[in-house]
């Protein structure tokens, strides 16, 4: 009897207090994972005048959030590809001397297709549609 | 007029227990007593770094619009502030190479051995520790380099399989890094990891304190002379702090910490970007990937021998030694020196490529 008194009371002991400890850590589990918060569907941008780059240079653009490499490969051919390398995120630039594009942080290559040509990136950069309309550059997300 | 007796504060406390204790600890003397030394450096300099850390607090704001401008501010108007911020980054980097000394030592003679198992847990522990203090402290002052870093960092988290996204999400505070990750490691920095290192930092020395410093085993059975703790061997350690303090005090001056380009999330990362030496190894292994290994994708690849690799060696003791008891002592040490060989050469590699 007394023993099962005592065993009742050791679990009683034991449930309050991994109850409490489990009732501390949720909401601090929850509060530690940042909210979702929606970001606003971009899928066109204006990058900016014709003007803005002469042939055979890049710059990056605001896609909403994110990065875009802007290319203008010709007097005509413009190019626009996501700027996130595909291996670990880090922000590729455009290479005047081979026409490729290019990741520092491991030396990853992708042509102005966004295909990978050598190096770590595991996947193809996502490519964008440019199209000038006047004399504005205009970047649409790909169908 | 009644003035304390001497004994007032021994009764109350406890001071002639602790001097008792000190009198009778002894450190073993042997051609390898060198190597003792650089556990209580690697202390040395991690106070180092909690003093300079809370002087750089005074100054220093989390924010992606403030952090760079209040590290200039620092470095260019505060009196010694350049001095305080250069210790500090400098010392975090002698000790992570004192920490390794340490544990290679630790290594070669064969102390992480039975019953000091927990001593070489929380040995790796801390070393875990003294990296996370290393990527969190890396990214506070908003700049270039540490902007990258942090991101390719967190995006290897993300590869886990699994958990990785959540793990990614955690680190950076949202989708990516920005000034919600810049808050959270300032956190994880100032408080989070302090906390942690406390208590495990305490269990590490206590356990050293508990079972005394080990002999190697070649001199086992033998008489191996011994050093009195106090004065002897403190004083040699008080002198190798002075040694360690004359180095950073050196290279804190002569060659001032960097702090290079403000981090705009808009730029390319720029060439010949790396990380700390520290990192150097996996950072260089990674470039070297392919794509793809068979159908994996090489980044999971890496990243999966990497953990391997750091269980492997975290569970040092369970390995060494054989089912009857018996050291593995040839083993531990080659597999020791092949540890050594590949993290100094990747490191020189990843350096210079």
């Amino acid at each position: 009897m007394t023993n099962g008194r005592r065993s009742l009371i050791r679990w009683l002991l034991g449930g309050g207090i991994f109850s409490s400890i489990a009732s501390f850590l949720y909401p601090v589990t929850r509060f530690i994972m940042p909210p979702n918060v929606p970001e606003a569907a971009v899928n066109e941008v204006v990058a900016g005048k014709v003007q803005m780059l002469q042939p055979n240079a890049a710059a990056i653009v605001k896609f909403g959030n994110k990065p875009v490499l802007l290319i203008r490969a010709s007097e005509t051919e413009w190019k626009a590809l996501t700027a996130v390398c595909t291996h670990l995120n880090c922000t590729v630039q455009y290479k005047d001397d081979t026409h490729q594009i290019w990741c520092a942080c491991h030396n990853g290559f992708y042509d102005l297709g966004g295909k990978v040509l050598s190096g770590p990136p595991p996947k193809p950069l996502e490519e964008f549609v440019v199209r000038i309309r006047g004399d504005e550059v205009v970047i649409t997300r790909g169908a | 007029m009644a003035t304390p007796a001497p004994g007032w504060f021994d009764e109350r406390l406890g001071l002639s227990s602790i001097r008792k204790f000190v009198a009778h600890k002894t450190v073993p003397s042997h051609s390898g007593t060198m190597w003792y030394y650089f556990g209580g450096i690697t202390l040395f300099l991690f106070v180092i770094q909690v003093v300079t850390g809370v002087l750089l607090l005074l100054y220093y704001r989390p924010t992606t619009s403030e952090a760079f401008e209040s590290v200039q501010f620092i470095m260019t108007r505060v009196k010694f502030g350049w001095l305080i911020r250069s210790v500090h980054s400098w010392s975090a980097n002698l000790m992570i190479l004192a920490a390794f000394v340490h544990m290679f030592s630790v290594v070669f003679l064969h102390a992480y051995r039975r019953p000091r198992e927990m001593a070489w847990f929380s040995g790796i522990g801390l070393l875990a520790l003294a990296m996370a203090f290393g990527f969190s402290g890396y990214l506070l002052p908003w700049n270039t380099i540490s902007y990258f870093a942090t991101k390719v960092g967190t995006d290897m988290a993300a590869s886990v399989p699994m958990i990785g996204p959540y793990m990614a999400r955690f680190l950076r505070g949202g989708e990516d890094v920005g000034g919600a990750t810049l808050t959270r490691f300032f956190g994880f920095h100032v408080a989070v990891l302090p906390g942690i290192t406390t208590l495990l930092l305490l269990m590490h020395l206590g356990l050293v304190q508990r079972f005394g410093i080990s002999s190697p085993p070649k001199l086992e059975g033998k008489r191996i002379a011994q050093m009195p703790f106090f004065p002897n061997f403190f004083l040699r350690e008080l002198m190798a702090w002075y040694a360690a303090l004359a180095l950073l005090g050196v290279l804190a001056a002569i060659f001032p910490w960097e702090l290079g380009e403000k981090a705009d999330p808009f730029a390319s990362a720029p060439a010949g970007i790396r990380p700390e030496w520290y990192f150097l190894a996996p950072f260089y292994t990674l470039k070297l990937i392919p794509s793809h290994i068979w159908v994996l994708e090489g980044e999971l690849v890496g990243f999966a021998g990497f953990a391997l690799l750091a269980a492997f060696w975290a569970t040092l003791p369970l390995w060494a030694t054989d089912r009857d008891g018996m050291l593995r002592a040839r083993r531990v040490t080659g597999a020791g020196i092949l540890l050594l060989a590949y993290y100094s050469t990747f490191s020189i590699l990843g350096y210079w490529r």
